[in-house]
């Protein structure tokens, strides 16, 4: 219900804290929307390595960060979107196209460059989302239908093309499913390449002309329209973007598991808005941040770990994050109704 | 109409001298018999039956009772769901829960049969189950005002949560054949399916409320405009609430049949169904902006669907590769209107630029 409130301030918006201020920077940190789902991973990580101190062993904490990075870097692109109040359903489905697409291109011209590949999954995925920008903008159609329908087109042709069709780790060269054991200071190399993403695509979202517009488009469409901003072209970005990394993800996914066929991503694309919401990204677009959006993934990610280490029920797991969800939801609407009292209290001191 | 219709008083404010004409040549919306044979749910309903007839002509064996059997049968789930789904979608909201609901009824009277409680009493405590489930979206929703699409994200992992809790990965079968025989009979040689009956009923119902009754037309207006509707007195609130409970109400029956048709109650029953059932809708010309659609619209998209999806079964094409025709359907079917309207404003921008002088 963000949209009727008045547009809240994204967090990191430099403007509006300049704008107040009389208040302590230490203030605007603790409002910080990231700051809920920070504190919960936190509690949570320290819970279960005081219940199961294995949860954190090097081992353990290794395999903590590979289970999050796919997800991180799809939340990332899913954030993206959803500021500018659309939504992305298809993910899943193009994960699962180019997952497969990179274990077909292995078995098929065997010695293929590593970057070649991860080019043309990119491209691929690229491809796939431009198709759902060109439809949102040009049919003015809600991403919501539009991205359902892909989810279909997508998943029919991965079916068609997979059938029954596998590929297994003997398929793909050593070197590419040595990138997600490999460490580097500690960390797998598809992690850091996940973090990586993370701070470019913050940093833009917070700090270019085009990431600002984002956030505009998403509070307002048609004020936004009206300031000269360019909505399809940005959209249609947006899309592409989240395509762009969609296509990552199903790239790192063919080299993190063992198998890739037609079912890859199948249901993934609730998780991702899933963690994307959990994170603070406003579901009515127009505030939230790529980092929150990330650690939602990751948070997300760590509540299986830790269910298993503290060897809760694991059928438990799914009614957790239902809950979970619906907290961010609340914790979102208690903050945007703050926002609004407190700047309805401010313009009438103005005045 | 009101967008041409605001854009006509600008133009005539301008040139009072040509108001008749300019007035006579705008289209005008269709009424009467015209209304009815050339609405968006006749060209449904003309679809569906040019698809049926196709689909006898050219697939082998479609044209017989068994087809209209499995046919309806693989068809009523999603047919239920989509009756209370038509109403929300209509007020603007939305339910991607409904799946997780019929899934954790599946369970839930799974694991009380188990438990050797008497049937009857296990199928009306699913019932209840489903509106329980329900009324907490209605809550978060109509009451504390939530965004339905996040919250309905969110109870579609608790309630399927729910249901993994209540039966783990077990699964329950042996349920009286009596029952399951009769979910799976056929009314005489027709074969249309006895539970038919009470599915026709339910569709009927939800058709009346809908259209002819103060509450149903009210939930258009709502779906135009929330505000305009409060200030002539629906009680915008209270009708939300009430349309979750019968969502969950209906989707917990999906449930119970999707449970008793294949004998097998387990946590992933219907799982994924939310969005076929949103397709489905969609297709059926509700407006996802809310405001506009029908139920025998919808009743019509959820048929052709199902038909188009079990001709291309019988004529071999894979069941996997299906779901692109489903998708494409969904992106046609929202796609045409807008560029039909495209067209239209743009033949009425020549029109207004002919008739104006230039200046």
């Amino acid at each position: 219900m963000t949209q009727t409130a008045p547009p809240s301030p994204a967090p990191n918006a430099p403007a509006p804290t300049a704008r107040r201020a009389g208040r302590s920077r230490f203030g605007g940190i603790l409002r910080l929307r990231e700051l809920p789902v920070a504190f919960a991973l936190i509690v949570l990580v320290v819970v279960t390595y005081a219940a199961n101190p294995l949860f954190l062993s090097p081992q353990g904490t290794k395999d903590l960060l590979l289970n999050s990075t796919i997800m991180i870097i799809l939340a990332v692109g899913q954030a993206i979107v959803i500021i500018t109040r659309n939504v992305d359903l298809s993910v899943g489905s193009i994960l699962g196209l180019v997952a497969f697409g990179t274990g077909s291109l292995f078995a098929t011209f065997p010695g293929i460059p590593i970057p070649v590949v991860f080019l043309i999954g990119l491209a691929f995925g690229m491809l796939l989302g431009a198709i759902n920008g060109l439809l949102v903008t040009i049919a003015k159609v809600p991403a919501l239908v539009i991205t359902l329908g892909t989810l279909y087109i997508y998943r029919g042709l991965s079916n068609a093309w997979a059938g029954g069709t596998q590929y297994f780790a003997d398929d793909r060269p050593e070197a590419f499913g040595n990138l997600s054991v490999d460490t580097f200071l500690g960390f797998p190399v598809i992690t850091l390449l996940a973090l990586a993403v993370v701070v470019i695509v913050a940093v833009v979202m917070a700090g270019t002309r085009g990431g600002r517009d984002l956030y505009a488009i998403g509070s307002d469409p048609d004020a936004a329209k009206l300031f000269g901003i360019p909505v399809g072209r940005r959209v249609f970005t947006a899309f592409a973007v989240n395509g762009l990394l969609a296509g990552l993800a199903g790239v790192l996914y063919a080299s993190r598991f063992n198998s890739v066929g037609a079912t890859t991503g199948n249901g993934l694309e609730l998780d991702v808005v899933a963690a994307a919401v959990v994170g603070g990204v406003a579901i009515f677009g127009g505030s939230g941040s790529v980092v929150g959006a990330a650690l939602g993934a990751v948070l997300l990610t760590t509540i299986t770990s830790a269910l298993a280490a503290m060897r809760v029920d694991k059928f438990w797991q799914q009614a957790i994050v239902g809950v979970l969800i619906l907290a961010a939801i609340i914790i979102d609407r208690v903050a945007s109704l703050r926002t609004a009292r407190r700047l309805r209290i401010s313009e009438a001191r103005d005045v | 109409m009101s967008e041409t219709n605001t854009k006509e008083s600008t133009a005539t404010s301008v040139l009072s001298a040509d108001t008749t004409k300019t007035l006579r040549d705008e289209p005008r919306g269709r009424t009467g018999w015209s209304r009815i044979l050339l609405g968006r749910d006749a060209i449904m309903i003309y679809a569906l039956i040019a698809t049926i007839v196709v689909a006898m002509i050219s697939v082998p064996r479609f044209a017989s009772p068994v087809t209209t059997g499995f046919l309806l049968l693989d068809v009523i789930p999603v047919l239920l769901i989509a009756m209370p789904m038509t109403l929300i979608i209509i007020t603007g909201e939305i339910d991607l829960s409904v799946a997780s609901i019929a899934g954790l009824t599946s369970a839930s009277i799974g694991v009380l049969w188990q438990a050797g409680f008497d049937i009857g009493l296990v199928l009306v405590l699913g019932v209840v189950i489903g509106l329980v489930a329900g009324a907490f979206n209605g809550f978060l929703v109509a009451v504390i005002g939530l965004p339905s699409l996040a919250v309905t994200i969110g109870t579609l992992a608790l309630f399927r949560g729910l249901a993994l809790v209540v039966i783990g990965d077990n699964a329950v079968a042996n349920f009286p054949p009596e029952l399951t025989g009769f979910f799976t009979s056929k009314l005489g040689a027709t074969g249309i399916p006895t539970v038919m009956i009470g599915v026709v009923i339910i569709v009927l119902a939800f058709g009346v409320v809908l259209h002819f009754t103060p509450f149903g037309r009210g939930l258009y207006a709502l779906g135009y405009s929330p505000e305009a509707a409060r200030f002539v007195g629906i009680h915008v609130a209270r009708s939300k609430f009430w349309l979750y409970v019968a969502s969950g109400g209906v989707s917990a029956l999906a449930g119970i049949f999707w449970t008793l048709r294949y004998s097998s109650a387990r946590s992933d029953n219907a799982s994924g169904l939310e969005l076929a059932v949103i397709a489905a809708v969609l297709l059926g010309g509700v407006s996802i902006f809310g405001g506009k659609g029908s139920i025998p619209g919808v009743v019509a998209g959820v048929l052709l669907i199902g038909t188009i999806n079990y001709a291309l079964r019988l004529g071999r094409v894979s069941d996997v590769v299906l779901i692109i025709v489903t998708g494409t359907l969904l992106i046609a079917s929202v796609i045409t209107p807008s560029i039909a309207d495209a067209i239209r404003r743009r033949r009425h921008d020549q029109r207004l630029r002919r008739s104006l002088p230039q200046a």
